[in-house]
């Protein structure tokens, strides 16, 4: 774990940064136009960041000392199937801890 | 977006003028609470999602005061489970703050489409306002000032302090309620895992198109491909990497449509 000093660079900095974000347009930028492809870009950033952190913690997960697992394997795939299906963040978390929970208590 | 062919049918244009002028007839103090009550859903989803970032937070040892500071000073949860994730993981500073910022560099878009809408406010209060532009008051307001083209500044105003005050403040108060219900949780319970299972349950609901799965798709590979390297770098190569694959399958299912 990284030191209490570092951590608290990393609160401040995000959080000056992620102010600025939102306030640039609406602030400083006013009513100048984002260029296309600005705006395409900036659309796929979630949905290509989050995945890019977790896939290698699916794969090799830091409990199993980096062993890829069954158990939480499932898991993921329960939670990616759930949340697709339903669209409902909630009900993807449960069926993912639900399925990681079962499949530890079963397997040995 | 293709104009719908049809003419609405009469009744329904009758009940949508009806909504329109209820809307447009409100005080300021009615809008603020409007705002209130059509927040109140997203609780459901937002407290267990606070109280899960607290007992995540703790479990990578952070104290309540650094887990507050994240809630209060960041307001913006995925970067939040970003960052701590990869501070768990010993990832250098930088690394840490350009992913996290990565994160939140959507809600320059939410700025940039709020501008005609509240360009006109006074400085302080867009200043205020960008504070408290998450996801879900974002997506509240914007919905209510389409659809409601005629309310005044006032309004528009006093709406989005309402859906503020329902989203953010509980953000905090759940993500305190967390760090400190996580003191009492034992530690053989497996909660390594908590924090990939919150993030794919984030991404799913977002995988609607075929530049959203090729996004997907090509950062996970990428993140799989590049995992040798120092931590987090391989995230700030393989993120851009499924960005510019989300735009240019974006372009080309344009340019095949026209």
């Amino acid at each position: 774990m990284t030191s209490g000093q570092d951590i608290w660079t990393v609160i401040i900095l995000l959080g000056v940064g992620t102010y600025l974000i939102r306030w640039s347009f609406l602030g400083a930028l006013g009513g100048r136009v984002m260029a296309g492809w600005v705006l395409r870009l900036l659309r796929y950033t979630p949905v290509a960041v989050l995945p890019a952190l977790v896939a290698p913690l699916v794969v090799w997960p830091a409990a199993t000392d980096g062993q890829p697992d069954p158990a939480r394997m499932a898991a993921a795939l329960a939670t990616l199937g759930v949340g697709v299906l339903t669209r409902n963040v909630m009900l993807a978390i449960l069926a993912g801890g639900g399925t990681l929970f079962g499949l530890l208590y079963i397997l040995p | 977006m293709s104009p719908s062919p049809e003419p609405r049918p009469r009744h329904r244009q009758a009940a949508h003028d009806a909504v329109s002028a209820r809307a447009l007839a409100r005080s300021p103090r009615q809008a603020f609470w409007h705002g209130v009550v059509q927040s109140l859903p997203f609780l459901i989803v937002i407290v267990p999602f606070a109280i899960l970032f607290g007992v995540v937070a703790l479990e990578a040892g952070m104290d309540v005061a650094q887990v507050m500071g994240f809630s209060v000073l960041v307001l913006a949860g995925a970067s939040q489970f970003t960052a701590v994730q990869l501070l768990s993981d010993n990832a250098p500073v930088i690394v840490v703050i350009l992913s996290g910022l990565a994160v939140n560099l959507r809600m320059a878009m939410y700025s940039a489409s709020l501008v005609p809408w509240l360009g006109q406010a006074s400085p302080a209060q867009r200043a205020g306002l960008a504070y408290v532009l998450i996801d879900q008051t974002y997506a509240l307001a914007i919905q209510h000032y389409e659809r409601h083209p005629g309310l005044s500044m006032q309004q528009r105003l006093a709406y989005f302090a309402g859906t503020a005050v329902v989203l953010c403040l509980p953000w905090m108060i759940g993500s305190w309620l967390g760090a400190t219900i996580g003191q009492a949780i034992p530690e053989e319970i497996a909660l390594d895992f908590a924090m990939p299972i919150t993030f794919i349950a984030m991404i799913a609901p977002m995988l609607r198109t075929a530049a959203h799965l090729a996004a997907c798709f090509v950062a996970v590979l990428a993140a799989l491909l590049l995992a040798g390297l120092p931590s987090g770098l391989g995230l700030l190569i393989a993120a851009p990497l499924g960005m510019a694959a989300g735009a240019l399958v974006e372009t080309l299912t344009e340019r095949s449509r026209t």
